[in-house]
C-alpha cells in the first residue's frame, strides 16, 4: 500500500484534501442546532449547585447540610463523605476528591453539592449549607511556596510546599559556559492566563433505561473522565458511558477530568433522575486549569562565531492548589528548548509549586509558551550585543532534519528555515527593520510544538486513538471514533480523510464522535494529537475498506485490484476510468463477496530515543514549526502598544483545509495577542478586616482583559507544505504551535520601536512606561530565588556518546539502544 | 376561581407572559426572576441562543427584540409582554441557508460556533439598518461580541460578503492563505 502521505496513484491530485470546503458541522453551528452539554435537557432533570470555599487553605470541620436538604424542591445534598476515592488526571497526582473531604485549599474548591428541581431552588439551598473552617496560613506565591514547607498544601510532591523538581544535564554546560564567548543571563516572568472559552462547561448526567449511567459532558478527555468517573463513583468502566459534546471552545481548559463532572453522575446515581450542572462564569475562573505563570532563569553562551555552546534554563512554576497536569506542565518548561536552534548542551531545572489558588494545567502551547518567550527574547539581545540580524541568526542555527537534540528529541522534519524565510520576505524585515521610525518597530521569534505526546497520559501498549467504519449499502459512510471536537474541527479532519481514501466528499462521511460507548478509544483533544494521531488511524481503516471494495471491483472490472481507483463516488479502472461502477454498488459488490464492510484502523506513536526518566514528555511523531514578525506602534506617553500587523508562517506538512488551518493559525495569533498584551489570571488579597484571603483579582470576562475584534491587526498566512511521513498525507498539527510565537515577537517588535526590553509577559503599558523610564532601559523580574533543586540525572547528548539514557539512573530501563542515525543539529 | 399561579414543587409564584417568538405567538407561565435567555433557552427550548457570562459581557446571548438588538441575559423575560423576539432559529426561512450564515460556513467564521449565533444576529440586525455596512462599520456593530477561536478575522471576511451577497453583487470567497512548498523534510532549496 502506498505510503499515507502519496498522493492518489496514477498522476491524479487529490480529492478533497488541500480544497476550500464549507466544514461537515458547519451547517448546524450556523443554524444555532448544534447540541452543546447546557443545550441538553432531559425529563424529570434535577439541577445541581456546588457550595464553593469562600477561603483559601482550610480544615473543615463542619459541613451541615440539614436546612439545606429540608429546603424546597431539594433532591439531594451531597458532601465530601460521599466522595472517599481520589482522582486526578495524572496516575501520580490523584490528590482531587469531587468534594472537598478534609481540607478547602483555595477560594472556589467544592465542598457541598444540592440537587434540586430547578436552579434557583438548588441555589437558594445552597447558601442554607453551613461550612465551618479551620483557618490555615495562606501560600500565595512560588517564593512563599519554597519558604513556607508548612502548612501542605498537598501530602504529596517533592517536599513541603514543591509539587515538582526535576533537574536534567545533557553535556557539561557549567563548562561550556566558561569557554565561551559571551555568556547571556536574564530573568523573565510569563504571567498566567485562562483559556475563556466562551462556553462555561456544563454536565448532564443521567442513568439510561437499562439502568446505567451515561454523562455528558464538555470534556477534551471523555477517556480520561470515564477513567476518572468509574474509579471515584466505584463502577465497572463498563457500565459507565461518557458523550463529550461538542465544545464552545477548549484550549485545554476541559482537558482534566473535573469535580462536577463527577458529582453530576453520582448525583444521578443517587436520585435515579437526570442531573444538570451549568457552571457561572465565575466558576470556570475556579476550574481553571491554565497557564502558568512561570519565573525562568536563561544563560546562554556564545562563541565567537555566535553559535550556541551552552545553554540553561530554570524555570519556577505557580502550581495553584492540584497537581492536575503539572508534573508534565514541569517537564515542558524544559523539554522543547532544544528543537528549534542547534544546543550542543543543555541544562534544565524546573520546579512547580502549590500556592492555594485554582490549579493551573495545560493551555494552548502546555508549558512551552514560557520557555519559548526567554529565549526567544535573548536571542534578540544576543543577536543585538553580536550586531546580528536575529532572522539570519535563526536561519543559520536551525537545528536541521533528522537529527536528535541534545535532550534525545528526535526532529524528524523540520519547516523552520521556510517559516522564517517567509515571513522574512512578507514582511520586508531586512527593509524595514530599524527604519520605520520612533515608535515603530518590528520584532520576529519562531517556534515549535509537538504533533501529539509520545505517550499516553496513563502507561499502556494499547493504541492511541482508534477508528471504525461501517460500509452501508447506499453507499454510505459512518465513521466511528471517540474524538473531541472542541471548535478545531475534528469532525471535519475525521471525514476528509476517509473521504479521500475512499473518492468520496466529506458530506457522504457521516461522523460519530465523542462517545465512548459507540466508537474506539481516542485519547483526546490535547497535546495537538488528533489531526496526526486520529487521522493515521482514519486513513488505515479507510484503506482497509477501500482494499474490500478494490478485490470485489477489480473482479467485475477485470483488472488487478491494485488497478482499481476511487473518486467522485465512483470505482473505476484506472486504465480506462469509463469502466465504472458506482461507490455503492462495490459496497454491494463486496459484501456479497466477503459479508458486512466494516474496518477498524488505529495509531501508535513511534517508539523515540529518550529512555531517561522525565524522557517521556517532549517526543512526539513530528513537530511543528512556526515564524512570525509583528508590527508595533508604541505610544512613549502612555506606553499603550498597538500591534499593527502580523506575519506568520506555519510549517503544516501539509494542509488538509486551508479554510480551517487559516483559521487555527489567526486564532493562535490572537490568543497570543491577547497573553503578549493583556491577560491575566492574577489574585489578590482581601483587605485584613476581609480575612485577607487570597481571591481571583477579575474572575469575569469584562474585568478578565482579552482582546476584541478592534484590537486585532491584520495578519497574513502563509503555510509552509512540506509533508510529513508519519502524518496522515503529510498533514501537521495547527491547533497551538501558531501562538507560541508571537509574545516574543512582539516584546521584540516594542524593543525595535522605543529601545526597551520587557522581559515580562503581559506587556503593559504600566511596564512600558516603568521600562523607558529606568535606567537600563527595562522592565522585568530582578532576580530568580535559591530552590532546592535535586542531583541532576546526567544524560550525555548522542554526539557525547549517549545512548538515551542518564549514566547516573538508579534504574536503567531495558531495551535502550544506541541510534545510528543521531547526528548533531 | 383562578387557582394561584404558582409552581407546586417550590411555590414560587408565577407571571402569565405573552410575546411573540420568531413569529409565533407565545403565552406561558414563567419564574419572574428569569431573564428572556433563560425562557427561551428553558421553557421554550430554543437552545441556538447561547451564554457566556450572564453579565452582559459576552454577547454570546444576542437576540432582536422589537427589531433591536438585546443582550437577552440582561432582560426580565416579563418585561418582554406583547414584545416580538427573533433569535438565531428564525434567520433562515426554510430550509435554505441565509447569505449570513452560508458566508460564516464557508469563510470559517464559524469555528466552535459558540458565539455564532450572537454575532449572526448582530451582524443581521447591523446589515438590515446598514446593508452597505464597510469593514469599519462591521467591526464597530461586532465589538460587544466576543469570540474566542478564530481571532475575529474570518467573522468580518463573512459579514462583508453576505453583505455583497444582499446587495446583490459578487462576493468573493473565502480569504485563502499563501501556501510554500518546503524542500525535502526541511531543507530549504
Amino acid at each position: 500500500m502506498a505510503a499515507p502521505s502519496d498522493p492518489p496513484p496514477g498522476g491524479a491530485s487529490f480529492g478533497v484534501i488541500g480544497r476550500p470546503l464549507r466544514r461537515v458541522d458547519a451547517r448546524a453551528k450556523v443554524t444555532g442546532e448544534t447540541r452543546y452539554a447546557d443545550d441538553l435537557a432531559l425529563p424529570g432533570m434535577l439541577h445541581m449547585k456546588l457550595v464553593r470555599s469562600s477561603v483559601p487553605h482550610a480544615r473543615l470541620l463542619a459541613v451541615e447540610t440539614r436546612a439545606a436538604l429540608a429546603a424546597e424542591g431539594v433532591r439531594a445534598v451531597l458532601t465530601g463523605a460521599d466522595f472517599p476515592v481520589p482522582f486526578g488526571i495524572l496516575p501520580v497526582s490523584q490528590d482531587e476528591h469531587a468534594l472537598c473531604t478534609d481540607k478547602v485549599r483555595f477560594v472556589g474548591d467544592p465542598i457541598a453539592a444540592v440537587v434540586a428541581v430547578d436552579e434557583r431552588a438548588a441555589e437558594e439551598a445552597a447558601r442554607l449549607v453551613k461550612v465551618t473552617y479551620e483557618p490555615l496560613a495562606t501560600i500565595a506565591s512560588p517564593e512563599e511556596a519554597l519558604a513556607t514547607p508548612e502548612p501542605r498544601i498537598q501530602d504529596h510532591g517533592d517536599g513541603g510546599n514543591v509539587h515538582k523538581a526535576v533537574a536534567f544535564d545533557f553535556g557539561d554546560v557549567p563548562a561550556a559556559l566558561a569557554s565561551a564567548e559571551h555568556v547571556f543571563e536574564d530573568t523573565f516572568f510569563y504571567q498566567g492566563s485562562t483559556h475563556l472559552a466562551l462556553e462555561q462547561h456544563a454536565t448532564v448526567a443521567w442513568l439510561d433505561p437499562d439502568g446505567r449511567l451515561t454523562v455528558a459532558s464538555s470534556t477534551q478527555t471523555p477517556h480520561y473522565l470515564h477513567r476518572a468517573a468509574a474509579k471515584v463513583l466505584g463502577l465497572p468502566p463498563a457500565q459507565v458511558r461518557i458523550i463529550a459534546t461538542p465544545q464552545g471552545g477548549g484550549f485545554g481548559g476541559k482537558t482534566d477530568p473535573f469535580n462536577h463532572e463527577i458529582v453530576a453522575a453520582k448525583a444521578a446515581l443517587v436520585t435515579g433522575r437526570p442531573v444538570k450542572i451549568g457552571l457561572t462564569r465565575e466558576e470556570v475562573f475556579f476550574c481553571h486549569r491554565g497557564r502558568h505563570p512561570v519565573l525562568m532563569r536563561l544563560r546562554t553562551g556564545v562563541g565567537k562565531d555566535g553559535r550556541v555552546v551552552g545553554h540553561s534554563v530554570e524555570t519556577l512554576l505557580d502550581g495553584g492548589a492540584y497537581g492536575s497536569y503539572g508534573v508534565a506542565s514541569t517537564f515542558y518548561t524544559g523539554a522543547l528548548e532544544t528543537v528549534t536552534y542547534a544546543i550542543p548542551r543543555y541544562r534544565f531545572r524546573g520546579c512547580r509549586t502549590f500556592t492555594n489558588k485554582p490549579p493551573c494545567g495545560p493551555k494552548r502551547g502546555h508549558g512551552t509558551p514560557q520557555p519559548r518567550f526567554g529565549l526567544e527574547v535573548q536571542i534578540d539581545k544576543i543577536c543585538e550585543k553580536l550586531g546580528r540580524d536575529p532572522a539570519e541568526w535563526r536561519i543559520e542555527n536551525a537545528v536541521a532534519a533528522g537529527s536528535l537534540t541534545a535532550n534525545w528529541m528526535m526532529v524528524r522534519t523540520t519547516g523552520l528555515v521556510p517559516c522564517l524565510e517567509a515571513v522574512v520576505k512578507a514582511s520586508g524585515w531586512k527593509e524595514r527593520r530599524g527604519k520605520l521610525g520612533r515608535g515603530r518597530g518590528l520584532g520576529i521569534a519562531a517556534s515549535a510544538y509537538m504533533c501529539g505526546a509520545g505517550h499516553p497520559i496513563y502507561f499502556n501498549d494499547m493504541p492511541h486513538s482508534g477508528v471504525q467504519l461501517l460500509l452501508d449499502r447506499g453507499g454510505g459512510v459512518t465513521a466511528f471514533c471517540a474524538s473531541t471536537e472542541v471548535g478545531q474541527g475534528s469532525d471535519n479532519v475525521l471525514a476528509v480523510l476517509v473521504a479521500e481514501v475512499l473518492g468520496l466528499q466529506p458530506g457522504d462521511v457521516r461522523v460519530v464522535t465523542g462517545d465512548t460507548a459507540l466508537g474506539p478509544v481516542d485519547l483526546g483533544s490535547y497535546s495537538s494529537r488528533v489531526t496526526l494521531m486520529m487521522g493515521n488511524a482514519a486513513v488505515e481503516a479507510a484503506s482497509r475498506a477501500r482494499e474490500r471494495l478494490a478485490a470485489a471491483a477489480a473482479a467485475r472490472l477485470e483488472v488487478p485490484p491494485d488497478q482499481v481507483g476511487f473518486g467522485d463516488g465512483r470505482v473505476f479502472d484506472v486504465g480506462d476510468p469509463g469502466r465504472s461502477m458506482s461507490f455503492a454498488e462495490a459496497v454491494q459488490r463486496a459484501e456479497a463477496a466477503g459479508g458486512t464492510v466494516g474496518t477498524v484502523g488505529s495509531y501508535k506513536a513511534p517508539p523515540h530515543p529518550a529512555k531517561y526518566k522525565g524522557g517521556g514528555v517532549g517526543p512526539s511523531p513530528a513537530y511543528s514549526y512556526s515564524a512570525a514578525v509583528v508590527e508595533v506602534e508604541v505610544d512613549e506617553g502612555t506606553g499603550l502598544v498597538r500591534p499593527v500587523k502580523v506575519w506568520i508562517a506555519h510549517d503544516i506538512g501539509r494542509a488538509l483545509n486551508p479554510i480551517l488551518v487559516r483559521g487555527q493559525v489567526v486564532g493562535s495569533v490572537y490568543m497570543g495577542l491577547g497573553e503578549a498584551l493583556m491577560e491575566e489570571q492574577a489574585f489578590r488579597r482581601l483587605p485584613e478586616r476581609l480575612s485577607r484571603a487570597l481571591v481571583h483579582r477579575s474572575p469575569s470576562m469584562l474585568d478578565y482583559k482579552s482582546p476584541t475584534g478592534p484590537d486585532m491587526p491584520e495578519v497574513e498566512t502563509i503555510l509552509v507544505e512540506d509533508p510529513e511521513p508519519n502524518g496522515p498525507f503529510g498533514a501537521k498539527e495547527v491547533g497551538q504551535g501558531p501562538l507560541l510565537p508571537i509574545p516574543p515577537a512582539l516584546a521584540n517588535a516594542v524593543h525595535d520601536a522605543v529601545g526597551v526590553r520587557v522581559d515580562e509577559i503581559p506587556v503593559t503599558p504600566e511596564k512600558v512606561r516603568a521600562a523607558l523610564r529606568s535606567a537600563d532601559r527595562r522592565a522585568g523580574p530582578a532576580r530568580f530565588p535559591a530552590v532546592p533543586w535535586p542531583d541532576a540525572l546526567i544524560v550525555p547528548p548522542p554526539w557525547e556518546g549517549g545512548d538515551g539514557t542518564a549514566v547516573n539512573e538508579p534504574k536503567k530501563r531495558k531495551g535502550a539502544e544506541r541510534h545510528p542515525e543521531a547526528v548533531k543539529p | 376561581m383562578e387557582a394561584p399561579l404558582v409552581a407546586p414543587e417550590t411555590r414560587r409564584e408565577r407571571l402569565r407572559l405573552a410575546f411573540v417568538v420568531n413569529g409565533e405567538g407565545r403565552e406561558l407561565l414563567v419564574d419572574p426572576c428569569k431573564t428572556l435567555l433563560e425562557v427561551l433557552r428553558e421553557d421554550l427550548a430554543l437552545t441556538g441562543t447561547k451564554h457566556g457570562c450572564e453579565l452582559g459581557e459576552c454577547g454570546a446571548c444576542a437576540v432582536l427584540l422589537d427589531g433591536e438588538l438585546a443582550l437577552s441575559c440582561l432582560v426580565p423575560a416579563v418585561e418582554c409582554e406583547g414584545r416580538a423576539v427573533t433569535t438565531v432559529e428564525a434567520l433562515r426561512d426554510g430550509p435554505e441557508l441565509h447569505p449570513l450564515q452560508a458566508a460564516f460556513a464557508d469563510h470559517g467564521a464559524a469555528q466552535c460556533g459558540y458565539c455564532t449565533p450572537g454575532m449572526l444576529v448582530a451582524a443581521k440586525w447591523l446589515l438590515d439598518r446598514n446593508p452597505a455596512a464597510t469593514r469599519d462599520d462591521i467591526e464597530r456593530a461586532l465589538a460587544g461580541q466576543l469570540c474566542r477561536c478564530t481571532g475575529y478575522l474570518q467573522i468580518y471576511e463573512a459579514v462583508e460578503a453576505a453583505g455583497r451577497v444582499l446587495r446583490g453583487e459578487p462576493a468573493p470567497g473565502p480569504r485563502l492563505p499563501a501556501i510554500v512548498r518546503g524542500g525535502a523534510h526541511g531543507r530549504s532549496e
